[in-house]
């Protein structure tokens, strides 16, 4: 197995994993958790096509995690605060309980 | 493949499986953060050392705290008395070793696994990395500014608490 197949099964892993606990879990925050964890396997994606591919001194893969993690910062400040704003409406953080959004 | 590679791969994806099977919240934080650091060693292994060092300012550093104190502050602490797996959570756990599957078979079954060879690393210095954000990455690094800004303000319009109209006539406030 090349590395380049080693690096695309590790994300292909830890996006499953990610994936089946944003499904999963009861918490609202852990299903945050699972989506940045799917995140951060797209990003190792594009840093090993950038690694092994034909034209590294390019840099598209390296400056696309960049800016994705830019993004992901932003991503999960907003979030979390929405998981706040809804705990302090809903005094629960379940997101199987959560189920209307007024009210 | 090397030995240090799997080694990584090994913590990323196993600190992933804690963070996301584990029945206290804030043990789950922490075995994201292994996992986090597991992919910044990672991206350090592959030659990628800007990104690298991003990821582990930006996740360890910074996403880690925020969700262990969003955890804090919605009393996640406290364990969950029905359990910790949402009810549809079997199908959901199907479904995700259902992508592993599809994603595995697509990855082995692909000419570039095979064909794709190892060769040096890029010698990508800071300051080529610098030179691409400053000239052909300039309207993106703008963009991202922005939208950094508009979430940071957002994030606290969002999570400041709501006061009643009257509350800001309070005197001790005004005092």
């Amino acid at each position: 197995m090349t590395p380049l197949a080693g690096c695309l099964l590790v994300s292909a892993l830890l996006f499953s994993v990610g994936l089946a606990g944003a499904l999963t879990r009861r918490s609202a925050i852990l299903v945050l958790a699972g989506i940045e964890l799917m995140l951060n396997a797209a990003n190792l994606n594009f840093i090993a096509f950038w690694r092994f591919g034909p034209h590294p001194e390019s840099l598209t893969g390296l400056m696309f995690v960049i800016f994705s993690i830019a993004v992901a910062a932003a991503e999960a400040a907003v979030g979390l605060a929405l998981i706040l704003a809804i705990y302090r409406h809903a005094r629960t953080s379940d997101v199987s309980e959560i189920t209307e959004m007024r009210g | 493949m090397t030995l240090s590679f799997l080694i990584l791969a090994i913590m990323t994806v196993a600190g992933g499986v804690a963070a996301m099977t584990m029945r206290h919240l804030v043990h789950c934080a922490l075995a994201l953060v292994v996992s986090f650091a597991g992919l910044a060693a990672l991206y350090l292994n592959l030659g990628a050392e800007f990104a690298g060092l991003a990821q582990l300012l930006v996740y360890v550093g910074a996403i880690a705290i925020l969700i262990v104190f969003a955890i804090l502050l919605t009393r996640g602490g406290e364990s969950e008395p029905e359990g910790v797996f949402s009810p549809g959570g079997i199908a959901g756990a199907v479904l995700a070793v259902a992508v592993f599957a599809v994603l595995a078979a697509a990855v082995m079954r692909s000419s570039l696994s095979h064909t794709a060879v190892a060769g040096a690393a890029p010698a990508t210095t800071m300051r080529d990395i610098g030179f691409a954000l400053m000239q052909r990455y300039v309207l993106p690094l703008e963009v991202i500014a922005l939208l950094l800004t508009a979430a940071m303000i957002g994030a606290v319009i969002l999570a400041v608490r709501e006061t009643r109209s009257g509350a800001t006539k309070n005197p001790e406030i005004r005092a």
